[in-house]
């Protein structure tokens, strides 16, 4: 039976020839990611009261992101249990304070083609785009994993979504998700394996493939795959990952699927979230004159690199409107150090930018600028659900980087084409 | 056994069971906000035993476990749902809550009395004097529950390898 890029790499993580969806396989693991709030202040005790060790340490990369900066006591505490215990168990794959664990994760060079990965945060989807199974996990779930180096899982079946033909100016990999969401729910994935393809994936660089993948999340999928090629292979050489195979990591032609769906790129229009879900998007149009007092550029999912270039195209020369606090937060320090470098943070200051720490922030959360009850935001995170971001009074709006910026300039949800032409 | 039904609508997010705010304390804190956002009277009312029933796409959202963890620490005993989000459905199971897939979730209202068997997937409505079947929960996932979760299943695995050695 044909095989699609999901069974092949479950099959592989699985030690078998082939795989059969709905089956229930054990995989043997690659690689766990954890991060400092569902990691060591989770498993380190459970752990302890197993007398268990860690199966393998140098298959474990930890990093912390969600308690950074550490403002509080609690927090503090959480990220001194996180340093401790990497030297503690051994994990010399430690991240500390340099970016959002999905960024930094490949920007390490930890994910290759073929590899079968946790991650202990919900968009571990994220490695995805790296043709590397990659899904998220519970910290009892890591824990197991930390024990035995072996997770069950059901063999997904596949959903292919192909987008063809070529992705409009200022139209990006965040709007074709969110128009999945809109489409489709947030269970559209089904908890199975999504599969992007088609001529505007090949076209897309490696960040926007990884914000695909990434908000697969949001589209319910247990995986978010793009198959890898020459686009990977050269964003992976840039980190230090030689050698990777691209001839075995696709789906094959005639393979069963659960759904095919074809979507055409260049009929895409910019789209918006409404509160409080990614399923409320719709064509920004749709949106008339709501005017907002913030607007949140952050995540792993809306400000690695590629998105902070995508918010500075609309914002050169411009400064975001009267009333506007304008947030940025770049994903990693690794991405906030080269948009400086080549003017993009510049541009983005030069806007009224408030810059924050490279780390989670108030996306999930976190951190000194959650939103209060008068708040109105447009953000280029994933999820804006009722009080995900501080109050639950807040209005949250979701968008790409270019309709936030172009939303930022102009007090209002707005068409980024219109500043673009 | 019977609990009483809280009923939820569709696509109810983890950020409602554990909202992120209260993410950086122990599950005993995070529990006193669960579900406030829908329903402030859940975390202070509900009993134990009682059963929480929610719309498709149930605990759709984060990976943080304590989504399950506070319905545990409540005392839920269990939640039905006619699907739920798969994270949240590992999730649960590791930590010895069973949830059952049940496409006829929706005819359960709020106060109705459940009498839930998780073995043999039952639900009996007291209240309304029907049965309602749920999709069988495999068998891995059941035995976790006996165990009280993946921890317990964990110390019994090491503690049989351990017997082994000896």
């Amino acid at each position: 039976m044909p095989q699609t890029l999901a069974q092949k790499l479950v099959a592989r993580a699985a030690g078998v020839p082939s795989v059969t969806p709905g089956d229930i396989v054990t995989c043997k693991v690659d690689l766990a990611m954890m991060h400092d709030s569902g990691g060591p202040r989770r498993v380190k005790p459970m752990l302890e009261k197993l007398g268990a060790k860690v199966w393998d340490p140098d298959k474990v990369v930890l990093i912390t992101d969600h308690y950074l900066p550490a403002n509080d006591e609690d927090s503090r505490k959480i990220i001194r249990i996180a340093r401790e215990w990497a030297g503690e168990a051994g994990v010399k794959n430690f991240h500390d304070g340099e970016g959002i664990c999905h960024v930094v994760l490949p920007e390490k060079g930890h994910l290759r083609p073929g590899m079968f990965v946790v991650g202990g945060d919900s968009h571990s989807p994220t490695g995805g785009a790296f043709g590397t199974y990659m899904f998220g996990i519970g910290a009892t779930e890591m824990l197991g994993v930390l024990v035995t180096g072996e997770i069950w899982l059901r063999v997904p079946h596949t959903i292919m979504v192909e987008w063809d033909g070529r992705l409009a100016k200022g139209v990006s990999a965040k709007d074709m998700m969110l128009f999945l969401c809109g489409r489709f729910g947030m269970d559209g994935g089904q908890y199975q394996a999504v599969e992007y393809s088609g001529s505007a994936i090949a076209a897309l660089s490696m960040q926007e493939r990884m914000t695909m993948a990434n908000m697969t999340a949001e589209f319910g999928g247990q995986a978010g795959l793009i198959a890898p090629d020459a686009v990977t292979r050269s964003w992976l050489e840039t980190v230090g990952v030689h050698d990777i195979d691209c001839s075995t990591w696709h789906s094959e032609k005639d393979a069963a699927l659960l759904a095919h769906h074809r979507f055409d790129a260049a009929a895409l229009a910019p789209q918006v979230a409404a509160p409080h879900s990614p399923a409320k998007s719709d064509a920004v149009a749709a949106f008339g004159n709501i005017a907002i007092n913030m607007a949140y550029i952050g995540a792993c999912t809306g400000a690695k690199l590629d998105d902070l270039r995508m918010a500075a195209a609309v914002l050169r020369g411009r400064r975001a409107a009267k009333g506007v606090r304008l947030m940025v937060a770049p994903a990693s320090a690794k991405d906030q150090k080269a948009a400086e470098a080549e003017g993009t943070l510049g541009v983005l200051m030069d806007a009224g930018a408030e810059l924050l720490p490279n780390a989670c922030n108030a996306c999930a959360g976190y951190g000194n600028y959650l939103l209060d009850d008068k708040a109105v935001t447009i953000s280029t995170t994933a999820r804006n659900f009722k009080g995900r971001m501080g109050s639950t009074a807040a209005q949250i709006y979701l968008g790409s980087p270019y309709t936030v910026a172009a939303s930022a300039v102009t007090g209002r949800i707005a068409d980024p084409r219109e500043l673009m032409s | 056994m019977s609990g009483k039904a809280w009923v939820f609508g569709d696509n109810l997010d983890t950020d409602m069971l554990a909202p992120g705010i209260y993410m950086k304390f122990g599950i005993e804190e995070i529990a006193k906000h669960c579900l406030e956002a829908v329903e402030p009277r859940f975390a202070t009312e509900v009993k134990s035993g009682d059963i929480v029933v929610g719309g498709k796409n149930f605990g759709m959202g984060s990976s943080r476990e304590q989504a399950a963890g506070a319905l545990r620490h409540l005392g839920v005993d269990a939640v039905i749902a006619p699907s739920f989000a798969g994270l949240f459905y590992r999730n649960a199971f590791n930590l010895g809550l069973p949830l059952l897939v049940c496409a006829d979730a929706g005819g359960i209202r709020a106060g109705d009395r459940l009498e839930v068997d998780a073995e043999s997937g039952r639900i009996i409505n007291l209240t309304q004097n029907n049965t309602l079947a749920c999709e069988a929960i495999p068998p891995h996932l059941m035995a976790m529950v006996r165990d009280g979760g993946l921890l317990g299943h964990l110390e019994k695995r090491l503690a049989k390898n351990k017997d082994k050695q000896a």
